[in-house]
């Protein structure tokens, strides 16, 4: 079923039913949207859109961590992987929320609180990295300069 | 809130499962050994704090949805470097 949805990138859109999901406790300090969309931004950009699916203005530009930091990986609580109703790890859509400030390529990405999808269950959550590695505010641009470094 | 004394190496049950042990306490500072089953969480509570308040930056109106495009180019460009090397 086509649904319209007015959306912060596109203005109003129409969607699948199917690609509403569920975020049951919401994200940190915005615990009250529960439904979110995912759109992409444009062709070949990594960068996607957590739209929330009742409030037009609040949308969240988001990144896979692979994307930037190619030796990701995702350290989290049971618990976490437990609460989108997943078995496991494996199969869950990883996603980072990127904070575009002034000068957008001080962009950064938020390790520290990965968005989880059970893409199966439909259900989303903002786990918890257990990592020290990961933090708030990664560099983005820093992260993949390190990694050409490295090489 | 409750509140108990305890001293190092005591403990307090919360309900059946979940067990706080005094581990050690220096000076200002006390170090928590946390027993829980598998499917309860346990972080520092800062660290709610810090991923709220980025949320929160991460929706500044400022920024502009045509931007992206131009933020886009830089993966592209990585892409190519990487071809570049072979």
């Amino acid at each position: 079923m086509g649904v319209r949805v007015k959306t912060r990138p596109f203005g109003e859109i129409e969607i699948n039913e199917k690609q509403i999901i569920d975020f049951p406790e919401g994200i940190l300090g915005f615990d009250y949207v529960k439904k979110f969309i995912i759109l992409d931004s444009h062709d070949n950009s990594p960068f996607k859109w957590l739209q929330a699916y009742s409030e037009p203005e609040l949308a969240f530009v988001i990144i896979r961590p692979v994307d930037f930091l190619h030796e990701y990986e995702l350290v989290i609580s049971p618990a976490d992987v437990e609460a989108v109703e997943a078995e496991s790890e494996e199969g869950l859509l990883v996603f980072a929320i990127v904070t575009i400030p002034a000068n957008p390529k001080e962009m950064t990405a938020n390790l520290q609180g990965p968005l989880i999808i059970n893409p199966l269950k439909r259900i989303g959550r903002q786990a918890v990295s257990l990592s020290d590695k990961y933090r708030v505010k990664h560099i983005i641009l820093e992260e993949m300069e390190n990694a050409a470094k490295k090489g | 809130m409750l509140v108990l004394a305890r001293r190092i190496n005591e403990s307090i049950m919360i309900g059946d499962d979940i067990e706080v042990v005094v581990i050690d306490i220096k000076g200002d500072q006390v170090k928590l050994g946390i027993k829980a089953p598998k499917k309860i969480t346990v972080h520092r509570k800062e660290i709610y704090n810090e991923i709220q308040q980025e949320n929160i930056a991460a929706m500044s109106p400022d920024f502009k949805p045509d931007m992206l495009r131009e933020l886009s180019d830089y993966f592209d460009k990585d892409k190519n470097g990487k071809k570049g090397k072979k």
